[in-house]
C-alpha cells in the first residue's frame, strides 16, 4: 500500500553541502530498497528559525516528497534522530489531501463547463420527454 | 441624507456618547428595522448600525490548499503572540478553520511559525 508523503527536515546550518547530498542520497537508497521511491527533493535554502532548536536559530530546509508504505517513513524517521546534523523533522503524509483537492478542481471544473454548456443541453433534455 | 450626517456626527459621539441622543432620534426612523435589535453595532466609536459581515477568507477567494509551507497565508491567522486567531474575530468558516489550525500547528513544528511570541 503505497502513500505518498512529504519529509522536511533541518539540518544545522554549518553543514556543508556535500554532507548534504550525501545525506540524501542516502535517505533516497532507504527508500528505494523498500520498494519506494523518491518523486523529488527540494532544498529550501538557509531559514530563520522561529524559535531556538538546539542552540541554533538558523537552519537549512530540505523537502523531500516520496512515495511507500509506512515502514518505509518508520525507517526513515529513525535514521533522521539518529543523524546528529539533523536538527527537526516532520513527516506528512499529502496523498488524500491530493486526493481531496482534485476533486474539488474536478468538480469546480465540470461546474464550469455545465454552466457554458446549459443552454446547449436544454433542448436536448426536452425532446426525449417529448417523444416519451 | 443620513449616510451625508454621519461624518460629522461620528466625532461628537465617540467624545461623548451622550451628546449622540438628539441626533439618533431624527436618524432612526428612516433606518429602524437593522438599528432596532442591533444595538451592538453602535458600540465602538459610535458607528453605523451594521458591522460588516465578515466572510471565510478561503470561501471567498476559493483557497482550498491550506499547507503547512504557505507561511504567508498562516501569518495572516496568528496573533502577535503567535496564537491561532480564533473564528469568531477571523470570521473564518469551521471546514477552514479546522484545517487551518492543524496546518498552523503542523508549521509550528517545523519551526516555520513560533509557538509563542513573535518569530526570532
Amino acid at each position: 500500500m503505497n502513500r505518498t508523503y512529504e519529509l522536511m527536515f533541518i539540518v544545522r546550518p554549518d553543514m556543508a553541502e556535500e554532507d548534504q547530498d550525501k545525506l540524501i542520497s542516502t535517505l533516497e537508497s532507504v527508500v528505494t530498497s523498500s520498494s519506494g521511491q523518491v518523486k523529488n527533493v527540494e532544498r529550501m535554502g538557509k531559514r530563520r528559525l522561529a524559535y531556538k532548536v538546539r542552540k541554533f536559530h538558523d537552519g537549512i530546509y530540505i523537502l523531500l516528497t516520496l512515495e511507500g508504505s509506512g515502514s518505509v517513513i518508520h525507517e526513515l524517521e529513525r535514521r533522521l534522530r539518529v543523524t546528529e546534523p539533523v536538527i527537526k523533522f516532520l513527516t506528512v503524509r499529502i496523498d488524500e489531501e491530493q486526493k481531496r483537492l482534485d476533486k474539488i478542481k474536478a468538480i469546480r471544473d465540470a461546474r464550469r463547463k455545465t454552466s457554458v454548456a446549459a443552454p446547449a443541453a436544454e433542448p436536448t433534455s426536452e425532446t426525449p420527454a417529448a417523444t416519451a | 441624507m443620513a449616510d451625508e450626517t454621519r461624518p460629522t456626527t461620528a466625532p461628537s459621539t465617540e467624545a461623548a456618547p451622550t451628546s449622540e441622543r438628539p441626533d439618533r432620534g431624527e436618524r432612526r426612523p428612516p433606518r429602524s428595522g437593522p438599528g432596532g435589535p442591533g444595538g451592538r453595532g453602535e458600540g465602538p466609536g459610535g458607528r453605523k448600525y451594521f458591522r460588516r459581515k465578515k466572510v471565510c477568507k478561503f470561501c471567498v477567494e476559493k483557497i482550498e490548499a491550506i499547507n503547512y509551507k504557505d507561511i504567508r497565508l498562516l501569518a495572516q491567522f496568528v496573533a502577535e503572540s503567535g496564537k491561532i486567531v480564533p473564528r469568531r474575530l477571523s470570521g473564518v468558516c469551521t471546514p477552514h478553520q479546522r484545517r487551518l489550525s492543524s496546518a498552523i500547528k503542523q508549521a509550528r513544528n517545523i519551526a516555520l511559525l513560533p509557538f509563542a511570541g513573535r518569530a526570532s
